[in-house]
């Protein structure tokens, strides 16, 4: 068992990544840990658990702000926020159905580190979208802070966001402060049914160039949409392909009409009203409809190109499955466990179009091998290497967990 | 202002410079003429000039991957430069260094209405980028006032925000990707098309970097289809603080504005002055609230902030009912700065931004100080994100206005980081706010910084002397100090 280290204040955390800096020890940066089989395996190594670092110390919601420390659980901001009919507007996906544990576990700093969003990225932005300030305690052991509460702020380098999706390799984070925004009113998907996957991103594609705001643009290939909690989609008995509208009441009526005229030549539709919606947008944004238990995928690339890359991995590889989101340029992929994961023919089909791809789920030995997250161009590597070497020059943090020997 | 002493060695360097310059940038783009480079010796803080050695207009990546390689190896300083509406002294020149003008990059590369992007080279303004799709109904939503003259690399730079960025985000969240060229001469490429990049978020730091970092040489952003409509509310009331309240209950019922302006008495008389909007001058403050969508969400929306403001006091409302009406009642907002600038001979625009709720407190102050220094003061201000633009009216020609102007200026943007605010919204640090970072952060949060700087250009040699009041060398940055009694482990619960 290796060691927990458990701060639970800012000094102490400061006090224990000092020791460790000054002692040449590596730490394992760690929230609650539900995110702790994402990227690399790392060696085994003591562990900085930052959960106890938690509460909500700042929470106004007419200045649209809310202060944590990092290790305080998703689950009570969300709770907080939706009993003042407010939300995370870039809906932070819950990593427990792809990669186990319980819902709701995960941290607000492991969302941070890890730079999660939902559905609504394509309106709403990530989490770097919405983080105002950070306080963390960098590798040389020293506090830094960054940003602040305000929403409009240039004052100095936006570390903020250079810590967001950082995994823990840049920093431990004590404190984070978030924008959050009114939940609306109203919101609606509408579904276009029987698609397949060029004719649905083309569909997308259509609705994303629109005038309707529309903050869900996802497509479910037919076995995929038979696993649906959400009879319609489940009873559909082919893909569905959705396009959610939310905001006032009468607006959201007024844009889910307009989009069903303007998306007409695409065939069938349907509408899912309030609850069938959050239904189906929280399974798109979880990735629970996809087999568990394979190797998972994450692509990043250019929206209209989704359906291409699909393809041609699907041509060499069998057994994949997949869901898209973000108009097509988010797809969730899976396959049967391989050795290599498939990587170099993900890779390379996502090169093609421009993107980058991430293992998601696989076995610690896999993640050992297999580069998790994207190789980078050299230019892009060197810069990388030498801001983690100027922020954390022991590499006392995760070290390894994105690329290795960094 | 001070900055960096000049380097002799390099200044006596400027004939091998600007020979190597003209090797790499043949023609007219290397400007050494006295009279020519007076264009770029300040920017739109025009309080402070400085003559660079020389300007250089490259027009290829390759010319700026080797200028920066040239300037590397002689020690030469270089400062980026988009159009120069820089209101935070960014792009002044140092004398013992060049101005590298994107001017000459100036074309829009692709339109993906596929994708809803645009790739542009950076010295494409940000009104042109718009203008290269609006025929198809899309636009560049972030919308700075300079917009007609300001790059998109310079926003990039800057991180510039618009009235619309209250609901459609600032530049940093409208840019996909970019192409940076760093001062060793690596060209690289961060992010693309698709929505979020892999790795350390390069593109997020080095958005609002103040052209410290590298030189951006293409960026894509995203575009939007415009609205179906835009609708926009004048309202008048009889003190600040109801405006403020009106502002919160707005937003405290869930309505996000495309945009949220007020301005105070000062400024709304200025602006009346100049332009005929139509603006009550019975009021002690104005609010425009301008609701996008369509018709029905607009209409709706508007009786709903009409409601909420009658209910706060408001006096005079009006809704607009045409284009054109709404186009008024913008008018006056967007020729603020003009309108205030001819009631004095000088102004001096302050850009900090506070807590919305913070804002009765914060007008009263600047009052107070404003009497003090006894110079005047109109106040515009993005209620909605709470960013504030005090205009210092002061006159350059009496000796010392300009040094009290400042020192007046100080208070108010310490003001505003005292109620929990920051020093500039949208501006940016550069000369101007660079003494007072030490307001908002300690030793360690600047040297944090600055190590990520080191990461980007270890010689310090781009844009000197700008957001950092000190700027360390990265050698003695990059030294570890191991502090006594570190090696011992701390008392901290351990399992
Ligand atoms: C009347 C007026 C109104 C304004 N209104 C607003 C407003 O509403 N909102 C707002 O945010 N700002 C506003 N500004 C400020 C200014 O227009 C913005 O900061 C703008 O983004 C600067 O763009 P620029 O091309 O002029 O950049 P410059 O002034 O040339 O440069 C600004 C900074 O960016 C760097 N830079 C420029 N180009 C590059 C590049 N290609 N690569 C790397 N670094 C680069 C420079 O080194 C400098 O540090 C206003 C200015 C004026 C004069």
């Amino acid at each position: 068992m290796p060691d927990i280290i458990k701060p639970t204040d800012v000094d102490q955390t400061r006090e224990a990544v000092a020791w460790a800096f000054a002692e040449n020890k590596t730490l394992e940066v760690r929230g609650s840990g539900s995110k702790i089989s994402l990227g690399r395996t790392l060696a085994e190594m003591p562990v900085l658990d930052l959960s106890a670092l938690s509460g909500v110390t700042l929470y106004e919601p007419g200045e649209l702000v809310l202060t944590a420390g990092a290790g305080t659980p998703l689950r009570d901001i969300q709770k907080l926020l939706s009993e003042n009919a407010q939300r995370l507007a870039f809906e932070p996906m819950d990593m427990a159905a792809v990669l186990g544990g319980d819902k709701g576990d995960g941290t607000v700093g492991g969302m941070i580190a890890c730079n999660i969003a939902g559905p609504r990225r394509i309106s709403a932005g990530a989490a770097r979208d919405h983080i105002l300030g950070v306080k963390g305690i960098s590798g040389r052991g020293e506090s830094f802070k960054s940003g602040g509460r305000v929403v409009k702020n240039v004052t100095g380098y936006d570390m903020s966001k250079l810590m967001t999706g950082s995994y823990g390799t840049l920093g431990a984070l004590t404190e984070i402060t978030l924008k959050v925004l009114p939940r609306p009113e109203k919101a609606w998907t509408l579904l276009l049914l029987g698609l397949d996957d060029t004719a649905a991103i083309k569909a997308l594609a259509q609705a994303a160039g629109s005038s309707h705001e529309v903050s869900g643009l996802a497509h479910v290939p037919q076995g995929r949409a038979a696993r649906s909690g959400v009879s319609y989609v489940r009873d559909a008995g082919c893909a569905v392909t959705a396009i959610r509208v939310e905001g006032p009441g009468p607006s959201v009526e007024h844009r889910l009409a307009s989009l069903r005229r303007e998306l007409a030549a695409f065939g069938d539709m349907e509408e899912l009203h309030s609850h069938n919606s959050a239904g189906l947008w929280q399974e798109i944004r979880d990735v629970s409809l996809l087999t568990q238990g394979t190797q998972l995928w994450r692509l990043s690339v250019t929206p209209s190109e989704g359906a291409r890359v699909v393809n041609e991995i699907a041509n060499v590889i069998a057994g994949v499955e997949t869901v898209y989101d973000w108009a097509g340029g988010l797809i969730w992929l899976s396959l049967p466990a391989q050795d290599d994961a498939g990587h170099e023919i993900v890779r390379a089909s996502v090169n093609n179009v421009g993107g980058h791809a991430t293992l998601i789920r696989a076995d610690a030995t896999v993640r050992r091998k297999v580069p998790v997250f994207h190789p980078q161009a050299k230019p892009v590597a060197d810069l990388s290497r030498r801001i983690k070497e100027g922020l954390d020059p022991h590499g006392v943090f995760n070290p390894g967990r994105m690329v290795d020997g960094l | 202002m001070k900055m960096p002493a000049p380097d002799e060695a390099v200044l006596a360097r400027r004939d091998e410079l600007i020979t190597a310059l003209r090797v790499i940038v043949p023609g007219e783009g290397v400007i050494t003429d006295d009279l020519e480079l007076s264009v770029y010796e300040s920017d739109g803080l025009t309080a402070y000039r400085q003559r660079p050695m020389a300007a250089v207009l490259p027009e290829t990546v390759d010319q700026v991957s080797r200028i920066l390689r040239l300037c590397a190896q002689i020690g030469c300083k270089v400062v980026p430069r988009g159009a120069g509406t820089s209101l935070s002294g960014g792009s002044l020149p140092v004398v013992d260094g060049i101005v590298l003008g994107l001017g000459k990059f100036n074309k829009v590369l692709e339109i993906d209405y596929d994708n809803r992007c645009v790739v542009v080279q950076p010295g494409v303004t940000n009104l042109g980028i718009t203008n290269a799709v609006s025929a198809e109904g899309f636009y560049y939503a972030p919308d700075p006032s300079s917009q007609i003259a300001c790059s998109i690399g310079g926003n990039v730079a800057e991180n510039a925000g618009g009235v619309h960025c209250l609901k459609y985000g600032l530049t940093a969240n409208n840019v996909l990707g970019v192409e940076l060229v760093l001062m060793n001469g690596d060209v690289m490429r961060l992010g693309g098309k698709h929505l979020d990049s892999e790795g350390y978020d390069l593109l997020g730091i080095l958005t609002g970097s103040e052209g410290l970092l590298g030189v951006i040489t293409e960026v894509t952003v995203r575009i939007l289809k415009s609205p179906e409509t835009a609708r926009a509310l004048l309202i008048g009331f009889p003190t600040v603080e109801s405006a403020g309240e009106c502002v919160a209950s707005v937003i405290n019922a869930g309505i996000i504005p495309g945009g949220m302006e007020m301005m105070d008495k000062y400024a709304i008389e200025a602006a009346e002055a100049f332009c005929h909007a139509g603006y009550p001058l019975d009021v002690e403050a104005l609010l425009i609230v301008e609701l996008d969508g369509p018709e029905v969400e607009v209409d709706y929306l508007i009786a709903e902030v009409e409601r909420m403001a009658r209910e706060c006091g408001a006096e005079n409302v009006r809704a607009s009912t045409s284009e054109e009406e709404r186009m008024t009642f913008w008018a006056g907002r967007k020729a603020a700065f003009p309108a205030v600038g001819r009631l004095s001979p000088d102004y001096y625009c302050m850009d900090g931004t506070i807590p919305r709720n913070k804002l009765p407190i914060v007008l009263r102050r600047i009052a107070e100080l404003s009497e003090h220094y006894g110079l005047r003061v109109a106040n515009v201000f993005h209620a909605g994100d709470g960013n504030l633009h005090p205009l210092i009216l002061y006159d350059a020609n009496n000796p010392g206005e300009l040094e009290k102007t400042e020192e007046f200026g100080s208070e108010i943007l310490k003001l505003c980081v005292e109620v929990g605010g920051v020093l500039t919204g949208e501006h940016g640090v550069g000369v101007e706010k660079r003494d007072l970072m030490d307001t908002m952060f300690d030793e360690d949060d600047l040297k944090h910084q600055q190590r990520v700087k080191c990461a980007f250009d270890p010689d310090g040699a781009l844009n000197p002397g700008k957001v950092f009041p000190v700027l360390h060398r990265c050698a003695e940055l990059g030294r570890v100090h191991v502090h006594k009694g570190q090696h011992r482990f701390p008392d901290i619960p351990r399992f």
